[in-house]
């Protein structure tokens, strides 16, 4: 049952994710984006992690994707075409090799993985207390680094954005 | 209700990259109100300097605090002390440099003290995961240095390809994590350490040390890895482009040599070989395109990858000599390019960049200062004795002679030789090519200077006196 479950959100997941990529249509192609990260919600509710997944959904089907439409909308771009030509089969063609040599190796790989039954979670892992207590405890330093991140990427934003100051030639 | 227990802190191990992150918060804020190019340098030139001062008081210290995720060491003391001086250098050269650039001080240098942050994070981490926080928090911090320069063109270039780019080489790092953890259970490298030799999963792990690889690689601009190197580093602020060549690829190293020799140090046979190859393509493709290059800027871009590639040699050697000179060579390389860059950045002025070889014509005589430090870094770059590179580069081979990588060894050698040929051309334009006429008055440069100053003496002290500085990177590597 939950096998047959996760294959099918799997291949959901992966068709959702090849129309992100090969819909021409820039905002078709962000909505495809949506449809993938909530089926990825769901693959984490498969896996038990019913907090990430609310987050998932929250943080990037949410707030992240917004902003991407946003984005969009306002770089108002037409269907992206920057090759023309033989160049850009070439290149397409170059990406397919690439990509489809990338899966088969990990096929590969995931064929040689032994992957043992991983029993059933104890009461209460990935909820809401099981996540904060990993998270300020085993992973205290990287959640209070992840905050120096985000002020450096803020204020790099906000380097790069703000309105020009005149240089100041003497 | 279960209390919680929190991880016992050692605050001793995060007091540098505290220092330096309130360091950062600290010119943010001052930036609003203090007008003063000049102060803010001044600010931010003591805040490093205290810092290094106290980093270099923790010196025989050793703990693991944050559940073990977080070294204090000589190791780290080491790297973050190259950071902290790597930083002084390009504060005192940006306190020329900024002038007329209209570049922002106070974000300018509160960015740079992140940077710092992050790589010293990159050298205590013992856990992959801060690897990539410290990793990001530099690497963010970076890209906007690059392009600060907000009205020059080739300074939004650099910024856009380096972070894209780079964004690409985080996923290889991130991915890189995720099959290690998936076949390790952890991310801690000592955990890691032990489970590389009985896991079921040894095609995972490999595939996952392979994508670190290319996402170090990346960031200490190893050939096939360094497309976005020459561009960026030309485009970018000289001063950035410093830091750049320096910390970052410092940052790059001290990360890269503590996850393989000490995590994956069990994996050596397998990354060995793929290292071997990255090594020999990294000191010969950077080494032969920079013969190709007649801007200076552009040529140092493709000789600091050459010199990723001996340090790579030393990484391959492994063991205590091959990391002992892997450190060494970091520190002798850092202040000779520091110093070349300084001179980049001396003759340039806003709106006359002068990086060409033509530009060079005749300098040796016009400024004499500028000609005599730089013939001392094209010469050390080269490994011409009695100057440190020659004692970088001796102790680099002399380390892959004693593992046995012969071939390795002869490469690296006869690439020394090729590189001489560019870096004498700069010689031969400053002293043996007539210069055009006097350009008028040379703007006063009293920081800049003493930046290049500083930079010849270490270059010239370093070489004369190695064996003290041999000792410090021994110590460091040892407390691995």
């Amino acid at each position: 049952m939950g096998a047959a479950l996760f294959l099918l959100v799997a291949a959901l997941t992966v068709v959702a994710a090849l129309g992100v990529i090969l819909h021409p249509n820039p905002v078709k192609s962000a909505l495809f984006l949506v449809v993938t990260l909530f089926l990825l919600a769901a693959v984490f509710v498969l896996l038990e992690a019913h907090m990430i997944a609310a987050l998932q959904i929250i943080v990037y089907a949410g707030a992240i994707m917004v902003l991407f439409l946003f984005v969009i909308m306002l770089l108002n771009l037409r269907n992206d075409d920057p090759e023309r030509g033989r160049r850009r089969y070439v290149l397409r063609g170059l990406a397919w090799i690439g990509g489809v040599a990338l899966a088969i190796e990990l096929a590969l790989l995931v064929r040689g993985a032994s992957v043992g039954s991983a029993g059933s979670a104890p009461a209460g892992y990935g909820g809401a207390a099981a996540v904060a207590r990993s998270l300020y405890t085993d992973f205290l330093l990287p959640f209070e680094l992840t905050s120096i991140l985000l002020l450096a990427a803020v204020v790099g934003a906000v380097v790069l954005a703000q309105k020009q100051r005149r240089p100041t030639l003497s | 209700m279960e209390q919680l227990l929190l991880p016992a802190i050692d605050w001793l191990a995060v007091l540098p990259v505290g220092l330096t992150s309130i360091l950062g918060l600290v010119l943010l804020a001052l930036g609003l109100f203090v007008d003063d190019d000049e102060t803010l340098g001044w600010i931010t030139l003591i805040g490093l300097a205290v810092t290094a001062v106290a980093t270099a008081c923790l010196a025989g210290q050793k703990s693991i605090t944050f559940n073990g995720t977080f070294a204090l060491d000589a190791y780290a003391l080491f790297f973050d002390l190259l950071f902290l001086v790597a930083g002084i250098v390009v504060v005192l050269m940006s306190m020329t440099y900024l002038e007329g650039t209209g570049i922002p001080s106070g974000d300018y240098y509160g960015l740079l003290a992140f940077a710092i942050a992050g790589m010293i994070v990159m050298a205590s981490a013992t856990d992959l995961i801060v690897v990539f926080l410290g990793l990001e928090i530099m690497s963010i911090s970076v890209y906007v240095l690059a392009g600060a320069w907000r009205t020059q063109l080739r300074s939004n270039e650099a910024a856009m390809k380096y972070f894209l780019l780079g964004a690409f080489a985080t996923g290889f790092l991130l991915y890189g994590i995720a099959l290690v953890y998936g076949a390790t259970g952890a991310f801690r490298l000592d955990r890691i350490a032990t489970a590389v030799g009985d896991t079921p999963n040894r095609t995972m792990l490999i595939a996952g040390v392979a994508m670190l690889i290319i996402a170090f690689g990346f960031k200490v601009a190893a050939v096939p890895f360094h497309m976005w190197t020459p561009d960026v580093y030309e485009g970018a602020p000289t001063t950035v482009t410093a830091l750049m060549a320096v910390a970052v690829k410092a940052a790059g190293f001290a990360a890269f040599v503590r996850v393989f020799l000490h995590g994956f140090g069990g994996l050596h046979a397998d990354w060995s070989m793929l290292l071997w190859v990255i090594a020999a393509l990294t000191m010969t493709v950077g080494n032969v395109l920079a013969l190709a290059q007649r801007n200076v800027k552009r040529m140092l871009a493709y000789s600091s990858i050459a010199h990723a590639g001996y340090i790579l040699v030393a990484l391959v050697a492994s063991g205590a000599a091959g990391g002992t000179a892997a450190l060494f060579y970091l520190l002798v390389y850092s202040f000779m390019t520091l110093g070349a860059f300084g001179v980049v950045a001396a003759l340039g002025s806003v709106g006359e960049p002068n990086e060409t070889l033509d530009d060079y014509a005749g300098i040796g005589f016009r400024r004499p200062l500028l000609g005599v430090t730089m013939t001392i870094f094209m010469l050390s770059l080269t490994g011409i004795p009695p100057l440190a590179g020659f004692a970088g580069k001796f102790y680099v081979f002399t380390a892959a002679i004693r593992e046995g990588y012969y071939v390795l060894a002869v490469i690296g050698v006869l690439n020394s030789a090729i590189s001489s040929a560019y870096y004498v051309r700069v010689l031969i334009a400053m002293y043996l090519t007539p210069g055009a006429e006097e350009h008028g008055r040379v703007a006063r440069q009293p920081y800049l200077l003493t930046s290049i100053v500083v930079s010849a003496v270490m270059t010239v002290v370093v070489g004369v006196f190695p064996a003290l500085w041999m000792q410090l990177a021994r110590f460091g590597f040892l407390s691995l």
